[in-house]
C-alpha cells in the first residue's frame, strides 16, 4: 500500500521538527538545571578565594587559574604542530603512503579514551621526563589529546580553500611559502580556529587525563611546574567524594559560563581577522 | 615600426601523463601585438597559455619537450627563476579571481611579494594599474573595501590591474570574458587594445568573434596541433586550411 505523498510529507516534517526540538530541550534542560543549582553559589568570594577545608568552604580561584593555565599550555603547544601537520598533508606532499599513515595515526589517536592519555602522560611526562604532577605535564598530555582534532579540522579547512587562490598567488610570482601564508592561510583561518576552539573545549572539560598528570593540588600555582587542580577535576572530586554538592554545582555553572565566554571571544577574534577581506 | 620578436616557441610538445596535449608547436609572437590563440574545447589553448608562464608546473604528471624563448632565453632552462618568469608573464584567468581581501590589497599582492613595502610607492602603483585597466574612476573611493563586492566585470578588470601592477612584459588572458556580459566584455576588449602599446598580449578568446575583434594575429589550434596562423584578416577572410574555414564559419566547434 502506498502512503499518500502529502501525508508522508507531513509525517516527515513532524518527525524532523520533533527531533530538533528534543535535542534543544535536552540541551537547555541541562544548562538550566546546572545554572539554577550552581549560580547561587557563585559570589565574589567564590571567584577570588582558594578552596579551604578540602573544598567545603572558600572559593575555587586556584582551580580557575589551573584550568586556564593547563588549557593555555595545551593549546600553545598543539596548535602550531597540528596546523603544521595539516599544511604538510595538504600542501607539501602528494597523497600516498606517508599521508595515509599520518592520517590513520591521527584518527586512531582521536578514538583513544582520555584516561589512556592520562596514563601515558603519567608514565611519560610525570615519571619518565620527571616533570612531576604539574601544569606542564597536564598541558602536554592534553596537547597530545587534542592534536588529532586540530589536525583534522585544519586539514579540512585548508583543502576547501579554492585552488584558484593558489593559482593566482603563484601566477603573481608567489613562492610556495608566500602562497600558503598570504593566500591559503587567511582563507582557512576560520576553519582552523574552529578546530582550536574545539580543542580548548575538550581541555577545559577534561577530567581523567588531568587528574593523572596535573595532580589535584588546591594551592594557587606559582609556575607551570606547580601541581594544580582544574575546575572539571574539582567538580568531579567534590561530587564523587561527597565533599560539597553546592560547591560542585557552583564549579559546574562557572565552567559552562567560561566555555561560553571562550567561544564568544574566539569567534569575535576570528571575525575581526576575517572581516578585513569580505 | 618593425615587429620585434618577443616569444619564440620551438617544437613544443606537452604531455599530461600519457596523453599528448600539444604537438610539435612552432609559433612566434611579436612585441606589442595581440595574438589570439583559438580553437574548440580541449585544443590545448589553456595548456599553451599556462606553459608560457610555467603555471603548468603545478600540475603533477606533466612532461614538456621543446623550447620557449622569451627575449631569446629558454624559460625551461634550469637557471630560470620561475617566480621572476611569472612576474614577467602575467596571467588573467577565465573566471574573475579576486583574492578575499580589499581592492588595494589585491593589487599590491604581487609587488608586496617581491619585497615592496613602501606605502607611498604602493599607492602610486595601485592608481596607475587601475587607470590602465580602466577601473580607477569606478573604485577610487572604495579602495579599501572587499574586492568580492565588485561586479563580475569590475572583478576581471581588477585582475588585469593586478597583473599590470607587476609591470610585466607579456599578459596572458585565458578566456577572460567567458563569465561576463557583453558590456563588460567590450570594456575589457577596449582596454586590451590600449594595453598592447606597452605589452605583448596573448589571449585565448572565448569565441571566434572576439578573436576577430581584437587580435592582430590569430593562431588556430585543433587537438593540440597548430593548424594555421597569420594576420587576423587574412586568416579569417582567406583561410588556407579547410579545418580553419570550417571552424570559423561555424561548421563545427
Amino acid at each position: 500500500m502506498r502512503i499518500n505523498p502529502k501525508i508522508a510529507q507531513k509525517i516527515a516534517k513532524t518527525l524532523i521538527w520533533a527531533s530538533a526540538l528534543f535535542v534543544i530541550v535536552i540541551l537547555l534542560a541541562i544548562i538550566f538545571f546546572i545554572l539554577v543549582k550552581g549560580l547561587p553559589e557563585i559570589s565574589w568570594q567564590f571567584l577570588t578565594e582558594i578552596p579551604r577545608n578540602m573544598g567545603r568552604s572558600g572559593g575555587i580561584s586556584s582551580t580557575i587559574v589551573g584550568t586556564l593555565l593547563v588549557t593555555a599550555v595545551a593549546v600553545v603547544i598543539a596548535t602550531p604542530f597540528g596546523v603544521g601537520t595539516a599544511f604538510f598533508l595538504t600542501e607539501y606532499t602528494k597523497e600516498g603512503k606517508i599521508t595515509r599513515i599520518i592520517r590513520f595515526s591521527a584518527e586512531s589517536l582521536s578514538g583513544i579514551p582520555s584516561i589512556v592519555y592520562g596514563l601515558f602522560g603519567f608514565i611519560f611526562f610525570v615519571m619518565y621526563l620527571d616533570l612531576g604532577w604539574s601544569i606542564l605535564s597536564g598541558g602536554l598530555t592534553l596537547a597530545v589529546m587534542i592534536l588529532p582534532t586540530i589536525i583534522r579540522t585544519s586539514e579540512e579547512a585548508i583543502s576547501t580553500v579554492s585552488q584558484q587562490y593558489r593559482e593566482v598567488s603563484y601566477s603573481l610570482g608567489g613562492t610556495k611559502w608566500q602562497t600558503i601564508v598570504k593566500a591559503v592561510f587567511p582563507s582557512a583561518v576560520r576553519g582552523i580556529a574552529v578546530g582550536v576552539i574545539l580543542g580548548i573545549g575538550r581541555c577545559v572539560a577534561e577530567t581523567a587525563a588531568v587528574i593523572l598528570t596535573a595532580g589535584t593540588a588546591l594551592r594557587m600555582p606559582v609556575s607551570i611546574f606547580s601541581p594544580t587542580r582544574t575546575m572539571a577535576e574539582h567538580f568531579y572530586i567534590m561530587a564523587r567524594e561527597g565533599i560539597s554538592m553546592e560547591k560542585a554545582y557552583g564549579t559546574a555553572a562557572l565552567l559552562i559560563i567560561i566555555i561560553f565566554i571562550i567561544n564568544v571571544v574566539a569567534n569575535s577574534l576570528v571575525n575581526r581577522f576575517v572581516a578585513k577581506g569580505r | 615600426m618593425t615587429p620585434q620578436l618577443k616569444i619564440a616557441i620551438n617544437e613544443l610538445n606537452f604531455f599530461y601523463h600519457k596523453k599528448q596535449v600539444i604537438r610539435d608547436l612552432n609559433l612566434e609572437i611579436n612585441s606589442n601585438e595581440i595574438l589570439a590563440v583559438f580553437g574548440p574545447a580541449n585544443s590545448g589553448t589553456t595548456t599553451l597559455l599556462r606553459t608560457l608562464n610555467r603555471l603548468c608546473d603545478l600540475i603533477p604528471g606533466t612532461h614538456i619537450d621543446g623550447k620557449i624563448l622569451l627575449d631569446g632565453k629558454n624559460i625551461f632552462a634550469p637557471d630560470v627563476s620561475v617566480t621572476e618568469l611569472r612576474r614577467k608573464v602575467g596571467m588573467v584567468f577565465d573566471v574573475p579571481t579576486p583574492l578575499p581581501m580589499s581592492i588595494f590589497e589585491n593589487i599590491v599582492y604581487g609587488p608586496r611579494l617581491s619585497g615592496n613595502t613602501s606605502k607611498a610607492s604602493l599607492t602610486v602603483i595601485v592608481e596607475k594599474a587601475l587607470r590602465m585597466a580602466a577601473l580607477w574612476d569606478e573604485v577610487k573611493d572604495r579602495l579599501h573595501t572587499p574586492a568580492m563586492r565588485l561586479s563580475g566585470g569590475q572583478q576581471q578588470r581588477l585582475c588585469i590591474a593586478r597583473v599590470l601592477a607587476l609591470e610585466p612584459d607579456v599578459i596572458l588572458l585565458d578566456r577572460p570574458c567567458s563569465a561576463l556580459d557583453p558590456i563588460s566584455t567590450a570594456k575589457i576588449e577596449e582596454s586590451l587594445k590600449q594595453l598592447k602599446e606597452q605589452y605583448t598580449i596573448i589571449i585565448a578568446p572565448h569565441n571566434v568573434q572576439q578573436a576577430g575583434r581584437i587580435a592582430d594575429r590569430v593562431a588556430f589550434l585543433l587537438m593540440g596541433t597548430l593548424v594555421e596562423h597569420g594576420i587576423t584578416a587574412e586568416v579569417f577572410e582567406n583561410p588556407k586550411d579547410k579545418r580553419t574555414s570550417d571552424y570559423i564559419t561555424g561548421r563545427f566547434g
